[in-house]
């Protein structure tokens, strides 16, 4: 006996349609992962316009693909889309059930993640006191009020939810790896100290959560010889009772999966990958030894790992003011003198405007934007044929930063000749509100004492 | 010029990078033993941190991944603030693997590594031309 896991969504915003890949090959369990760092604090703005939004609001499109196979009993789905309100995601399933004419599905929610109504609480209580565990600052430093937060919770919730009958279940902010994690603990009755178990399918949740990215997408190695890739293919996980694994990809899609392209996911944005936190267990990456079955297959197996820490990692993110942003496209000659130049007459305008900007970045798109100090500099006597000044700014205030975005309208018929003006990000000239982000530690009892499965039937 | 004591990371190692806050995760791959034998001596933390001059505020720790014949360094204060407040355009670092091989090691006393091919995409153009026939944008 194996468990099929699928990795249909590696964030708010991917492709159902790869979703119909998966199904046809067939999972037993479809986990999407819809919720990066800043994903919360951008729900959090829908949720303050309307009480029932705060999820991701393609779950349903999501569902619409995806349960005619739990119907039909092939299939179970794990989603973080509830985001910071699992509840109106739930009530979404429902409706989206509705539509389809289904009724008698499980729909579960994972409740507990959510920190914001207890911060005051938790900074008294938790050993952290919610220090930064990036740099150390205290959170009494921190400035702004809080816009969300949400401690990362484990898999074992979800693999409760599945024990009690659920079909679908939803959560706000767990880890990651955790959406596939919860249903090899469920299938297989892994303990909380099966510390090699654990790791292992952290490890396989991990390959998994970024869709595409083990599959040939966004691959640095011979990025132009992947097959077909815009039917680059969403991966499946085959994984046994020992946390052995075999990775590949649908049949008749496109991509691919090999040894290099799985140890590029392998490492993505891990920090030390010989003890990758979870908040299950710390996992050795390290440990892991992989063979290239051919034909798309990767297996990994003996993977190690030791006990899980005593806290779990928690995100605050706060307000960080108003941004706003600008791009002006010159021609050779003088192409980078002129964008300079432009720069500064701008800088000098929005001083002589009155209006406070707290910081500015120049980048010379074409030059160096991307690259800063790593590019060389261009030999003497040598112009790039063109060059893109972007501008942006921060701001205390919206206002603020929509009006020095304004006063580089004038620029087009009085600065340095034939700059193309065109507003970038911030569409029109308006501003972006800006987040930071403050990582933490919150103990584990003051967060499982809170962790709650709601069970409603659509 | 195989024969040259310096050679750019580029043309024999892979990468990926993303981020976690402010802080930028870069991992490093080599091809054979022979490469990863070179950026282990060659790519240390002290090296990556000089790279990247102003761009990384904070230090460079580097973790040694030999099952996968990888490194991989971790930036702090690398991203402008992180994410969502950095004003940078790649504000994810998403490119800074790239900037990563950018840099030239000296190979003396090591033996060279195989060097991977050059890009040549074939079916792009391809593609394109079906579109636009007319144009002639994207010679090379």
């Amino acid at each position: 006996m194996s468990v099929r896991l699928g990795g249909g969504q590696g964030f708010y915003g991917d492709t159902p349609r790869a979703v119909e890949g998966l199904l046809a090959d067939g999972i037993d369990y479809l986990c999407l992962e819809a919720l990066a760092e800043l994903t919360l604090a951008i729900l959090a703005k829908d949720r303050a316009r309307d009480e029932t939004l705060g999820y991701t609001r393609d779950l349903p499109r999501y569902l619409t693909a995806a349960i005619p196979a739990v119907i039909d009993g092939s299939t179970k789905i794990i989603t973080n889309a509830g985001g910071i309100n699992p509840r109106a995601a739930a009530h979404a399933a429902i409706e989206t059930a509705k539509r389809m004419g289904v009724s008698g599905l499980k729909i579960a929610t994972v409740l507990g993640d959510d920190l914001m109504p207890r911060l005051n609480e938790l900074q008294a209580a938790t050993s952290s006191r919610l220090s930064n565990m990036d740099t150390g600052a205290s959170y009494a430093d921190a400035g702004t009020d809080p816009l969300i937060a949400a401690a990362y919770l484990g898999a074992f919730p979800i693999a409760d939810a599945l024990s009690q009958g659920a079909d679908i279940v939803i959560t706000g902010r767990v880890a990651d790896a955790a959406l596939f994690l919860g249903p090899l603990i469920h299938e297989y009755g892994w303990a909380k100290d099966d510390w090699n178990q654990l790791a292992a399918g952290v490890l396989v949740g991990h390959l998994l959560e970024c869709s595409g990215q083990v599959a040939g997408g966004n691959f640095s190695g011979d990025w132009w010889t992947i097959p077909e890739p815009w039917k680059l293919p969403y991966p499946i996980a085959t994984v046994d009772s020992d946390g052995s694994a075999i990775i590949s990809k649908p049949s008749g899609s496109g991509g691919r999966v090999d040894l290099d392209t799985v140890r590029h996911q392998l490492l993505y944005e891990v920090h030390d990958p010989s003890a990758y936190l979870s908040p299950d267990v710390v996992a050795d990456f390290g440990s892991a030894i992989f063979e290239d079955l051919g034909d798309n297959r990767v297996a990994v197996r003996d993977v190690r790992g030791k006990p899980a820490t005593g806290t779990y990692k928690a995100l605050i993110a706060q307000h960080a003011g108003w941004s706003g942003e600008t791009r002006v496209a010159f021609a050779w000659p003088d192409a980078v003198e002129k964008s300079r130049a432009t720069a500064a007459i701008f800088t000098r305008r929005v001083e002589m405007a009155g209006l406070q900007v707290r910081e500015w970045c120049f980048e010379e798109w074409g030059v160096n934007a991307l690259g800063g100090p790593t590019v060389p500099q261009l030999a003497s006597g040598i112009e790039p044929p063109e060059c893109v000044l972007r501008v942006a700014w921060r701001c205390d205030d919206e206002r603020t930063a929509s009006a020095v975005g304004r006063e580089l309208i004038p620029l087009a018929l009085s600065a340095p000749p034939a700059g193309l003006a065109g507003m970038g990000r911030a569409t029109g000239g308006g501003a972006t509100e800006l987040i930071s982000l403050w990582p933490t530690l919150v103990d584990k009892h003051l967060v499982d004492s809170e962790v709650r499965i709601i069970m409603e039937t659509s | 010029m195989t024969d040259s004591p310096r050679i750019q990371l580029r043309d024999f190692c892979g990468f990926r990078s993303g981020d976690k806050g402010d802080i930028s995760d870069i991992a490093l791959f080599a091809y054979d033993d022979d490469g990863y034998k070179l950026i282990l001596r060659e790519v240390t933390s002290g090296r990556v941190k000089q790279h990247f001059g102003s761009f990384v505020q904070g230090d460079v720790l580097r973790y040694e991944v030999p099952n996968v014949l990888a490194l991989n360094f971790v930036m702090r204060r690398a991203l402008g603030g992180g994410g969502p407040s950095s004003l940078r355009s790649d504000n994810l670092g998403k490119t800074l693997g790239g900037a990563l091989v950018r840099m030239e090691i000296d190979t003396k006393g090591l033996a060279l590594p195989r060097l991977r091919p050059r890009s040549d995409v074939q079916w792009a153009e391809k593609t394109l031309a079906t579109l636009m026939p007319e144009s002639d944008n994207w010679d090379t």
